[in-house]
């Protein structure tokens, strides 16, 4: 987008003819998505103060929309941005009669054209700045709220209007957190840096908590993912900074197999459609080759690294159903490779639950938790038949944590009525009827006392599952 | 910057007691290394007396000023880079299985 710029240095801005407002506000924005959190970090790493940050790169972008329309966009528009975001700074705190050090230190900062068009990469630079304002918003020691508030507004840029609204507070009070958050870093002693050594194993796993919790986090009027976007980007950015590491890749390949249903995951009455209820004409192809294209590059790489047509919509991915996994895989690859799984599959019925299941069994294992083994127990219902699905949730209701919870009723509901007798169907369509009781919502209601039409109503079929 | 450890009991320890580490070590290894500067184990609640001057007038009670199950039994005052060296020396402290330790910054007032 911005790779067309004229070829004119910077300081003759008048040979640069006018450029339109729209291809203007492009720029700004995609050089904005790019600098932005560079400009954040290292202003951050070097004035310490969260908040002039934000500001300063906040006016450089401001002043981008004022001046490029007349200007011309300049050659490296990210250094453009992060030499107006420090200028200010220094006055800012030159007004506030900052010791010098510091002010010479924000002097010296700078910003290399973006993207690999850039003449001098940043190869000195030994730890990127965007990496330790990632691990510091990402503290263990702010609450996990604070955590994902944080990132969004620091790192990502979201308005702080925006993210009030997704978390149901008003714009003052999500501020007042945002202002509290980052004076605890200060009062607390929280350094601005990036673990190494065994720390950073510790660290990571929570910092990719907070990415998946962004993802997922609140959805828009529309019916979208609020943060879906964003997500996706720090995961990218992420991985950029992190190459070598498995579980960031992973987790992207999990964000692009989750977003490729975006467009198919709704009816018309704005309800939530499981998955074998859903048009796969309309999930997004090339997110769902992304994912497989970087799941085959985490580390050892398992069954799908010797797959060559990753698309391959029979048979694919799945089809080495002894070794699903690689022990290499953390809890975000298997998560990856389980939605991999779906997003090959041709149908519903073609899905390689066996693999699934597989999945699942190692995930019971590296992180047991009770939605990992309800969804364990249906896995198996849908691999070795619904007698092994039952017995998994029988175990999983003996638990206590999710008895009685609508969605483990309903895993019942649906694994009763695939056992095909005419007493299971009439069984089947009681549970789902208790389970739309027991629903969290108006929609999740509706469609179980579908489910439990469907099952009462439904002739016996002989041996296959009737779904 | 400086920490006050507030070293307290916990009514759900960890079940794991294997690798207990040795206080001893622990004291020694941070004072050599300059991380710890004080710290003592304190006597029991039965031994707290609670001050207070309400309206000129001098109010003593017996026991502490906080019922409750978790009571802090000792402190160190610790002097550390950052919060997250903070953290490594409080996680090999025994009681941070056998209790719980509270990291709170001393605030500098002449800063």
């Amino acid at each position: 987008m911005t790779g067309t710029t004229p070829a004119a240095t910077p300081a003759t801005p008048a040979t640069v003819p006018a450029t339109p407002a729209a291809a203007v506000a492009g720029a700004v924005a995609a050089a904005g998505a790019d600098a932005r959190p560079r400009i954040v970090a290292a202003l951050i790493r070097v004035t310490s103060d969260w908040t002039l940050a934000e500001d300063c790169a906040q006016e450089a972008l401001a002043l981008a929309l004022q001046r490029w329309p007349r200007e011309g966009v300049p050659g490296n528009p990210g250094g453009w941005l992060m030499t107006v975001a420090r200028n200010r700074a220094i006055d800012v705190l030159r007004r506030a009669s900052v010791e010098r050090r510091k002010l010479a230190e924000l002097a010296a900062l700078a910003l290399t054209g973006p993207g690999p068009a850039a003449e001098e990469p940043p190869a000195e630079e030994v730890v990127d700045d965007r990496l330790r304002l990632i691990f510091t918003c990402c503290h263990p020691a702010l609450s996990m709220e604070a955590r994902v508030a944080l990132t969004l507004r620091t790192v990502c840029g979201v308005p702080t209007a925006d993210i009030a609204r997704v978390f149901l507070v008003g714009e003052s009070a999500m501020t007042r957190r945002l202002t509290r958050a980052k004076t605890r870093i200060a009062d607390a002693g929280i350094p601005y840096r990036v673990p190494t050594g065994p720390a950073l194993a510790e660290r990571l796993p929570g910092a990719l908590a907070v990415l998946y919790l962004l993802f997922t986090h609140g959805y828009n009027a529309d019916g979208r993912p609020a943060f879906a976007d964003e997500a996706i980007r720090l995961a990218r950015l992420l991985r950029e900074l992190m190459p070598g590491e498995g579980e960031v890749t992973a987790l992207l390949a999990l964000f692009l197999f989750q977003h490729s249903r975006r467009d198919a995951r709704r009816d018309d009455r704005g309800d939530l459609l499981t998955l074998d209820r859903q048009d796969r004409r309309r999930w997004d192809r090339a997110a769902i080759a992304e994912g497989l294209r970087l799941l085959a590059e985490t580390p050892q790489g398992g069954p799908y690294a010797r797959q060559d047509d990753p698309c391959a919509p029979e048979g694919g991915p799945c089809a080495p159903r002894d070794d699903p996994y690689t022990s290499q895989d953390g809890p975000y690859a298997l998560q990856a490779r389980i939605a991999a799984c779906h997003a090959t599959a041709a149908s519903a019925d073609a899905t390689d639950w066996r693999a699934i299941a597989a999945c699942y069994d190692r995930l019971a294992r590296i992180q047991p938790s009770p939605v990992v083994e309800l969804n364990r127990a249906v896995a198996h219902g849908y691999a070795h038949g619904p007698e092994a699905g039952l017995a998994l949730l029988a175990r999983v209701r003996a638990g206590g944590a999710l008895d009685g919870h609508p969605l483990v009723v309903a895993a019942e509901a649906d694994l009763t009525a695939r056992r095909g007798g005419r007493d299971d169907r009439d069984r089947a369509a009681a549970l789902f009827r208790r389970a739309a009781a027991a629903a969290h919502s108006e929609p999740e209601r509706r469609a179980l006392l579908d489910r439990a039409d469907e099952a009462a109503r439904r002739h016996p079929v002989g041996g296959t599952a009737d779904r | 910057m400086k920490y006050m450890m507030f070293v307290c009991s916990d009514t759900e320890p960890d079940t794991d007691t294997g690798d207990m580490p040795d206080i001893e070590k622990w004291v020694a290894e941070n004072d050599s290394r300059g991380r710890r500067l004080d710290g003592s184990v304190l006597g029991p609640t039965s031994a707290a007396t609670t001050v207070r001057v309400r309206n000129g007038r001098l109010l003593v009670s017996d026991g502490p000023f906080a019922e409750t199950k978790e009571v802090i039994v000792g402190y160190d005052l610790l002097d550390c880079a950052d919060l997250d060296e903070a953290i490594e020396v409080a996680r090999a402290h025994p009681m941070a299985r056998n209790g719980r330790l509270e990291l709170r910054p001393l605030v500098d007032l002449d800063d």
